[in-house]
């Protein structure tokens, strides 16, 4: 396997949606290539990071605003 | 409307993150919110039950703030395709490994900013598709059929905008020569 083919497969490889055979040929990839090894690893990190830290927080006072919003829509009747 | 209430606090962090993502402005942001939520429940009744009510929620939402942006930037089209005919990141340069835990190298405000700086820079069209798959957590059918694309197209795109990201976050990342933990 070619790193060029590898690549186009990663995702696949990531969200754990190859076949059992195409991931032993990846891994074996991943075994003789560092390159790609670095790309998979700091790849899945990069997800990883984004999914378990909060960077927009919700601003003070938003939720009261929008259930204000909600309760005022509901007596003009909805 | 308790029960409403109930389904508005679960939601309400994804919304405002997904709106915040798209606008790019904490202003913009809460008018998505509070609009996406108000027209959700004024159009429950035609919610109907084979999408899930968090995707037929984000599909408005995204809606939504794309609106917004159009009425932000009057008279340039705003399109989830834009700025996507680039390459870059397609191809990895940057092949140095990183630090374990690269993040605790970052106080949490510095390493948000980062992370803030790191994706605002993407093309919209990447940075969407990222959000809602892998922050969000919407199958590829979902986030396709949320964005209007074809499954291929969502694919594509996720690649590349992980590519692009991971190469962005390289920069902050790396170890350090002579650094071994």
């Amino acid at each position: 396997m070619k790193c060029k083919e590898f690549l186009a497969l990663l995702d696949d490889l990531i969200d754990d949606s190859v076949s059992p055979e195409m991931r032993t040929e990846l891994q074996t990839h991943l075994g003789k290539c560092g390159h790609c090894e670095v790309v998979f690893n700091t790849t899945r990190k990069t997800i990883e990071i984004y999914r378990s830290h909060e960077i927009y927080d919700l601003p003070a006072g938003l939720r009261d605003r929008l259930h204000a919003a909600i309760m005022a829509r509901c007596k003009k009747g909805c | 409307m308790s029960a409403y209430d109930t389904l508005v606090r679960k939601y309400e962090r994804q919304i405002f993150r997904i709106a915040q993502h798209i606008t790019q402005n904490r202003e913009d942001a809460e008018d998505v919110m509070q609009d996406a939520f108000l027209k959700a429940y004024e159009k429950l009744e035609q919610f109907q039950g084979n999408s899930k009510f968090y995707t037929w929620l984000v599909r408005i939402a995204v809606n939504e703030s794309l609106m917004r942006l159009r009425k932000r930037r009057t008279g340039k089209m705003v399109s989830i395709d834009e700025d996507i005919e680039t390459d870059e990141g397609s191809v990895p340069r940057d092949l140095a490994d990183w630090a374990p835990d690269p993040e605790q190298n970052y106080n949490q405000s510095e390493l948000a900013e980062i992370l803030r700086k790191t994706i605002q820079g993407l093309p919209q069209g990447f940075r969407i598709v990222f959000v809602l798959r892998d922050v969000e957590g919407l199958s590829t059918e979902e986030t396709a059929e949320t964005l209007g694309l074809s499954i291929p197209a969502v694919k594509s795109r996720l690649l590349r905008a992980r590519l692009q990201l991971r190469e962005r976050l390289s920069r902050y990342f790396h170890r350090k020569k002579g650094v071994e933990r």
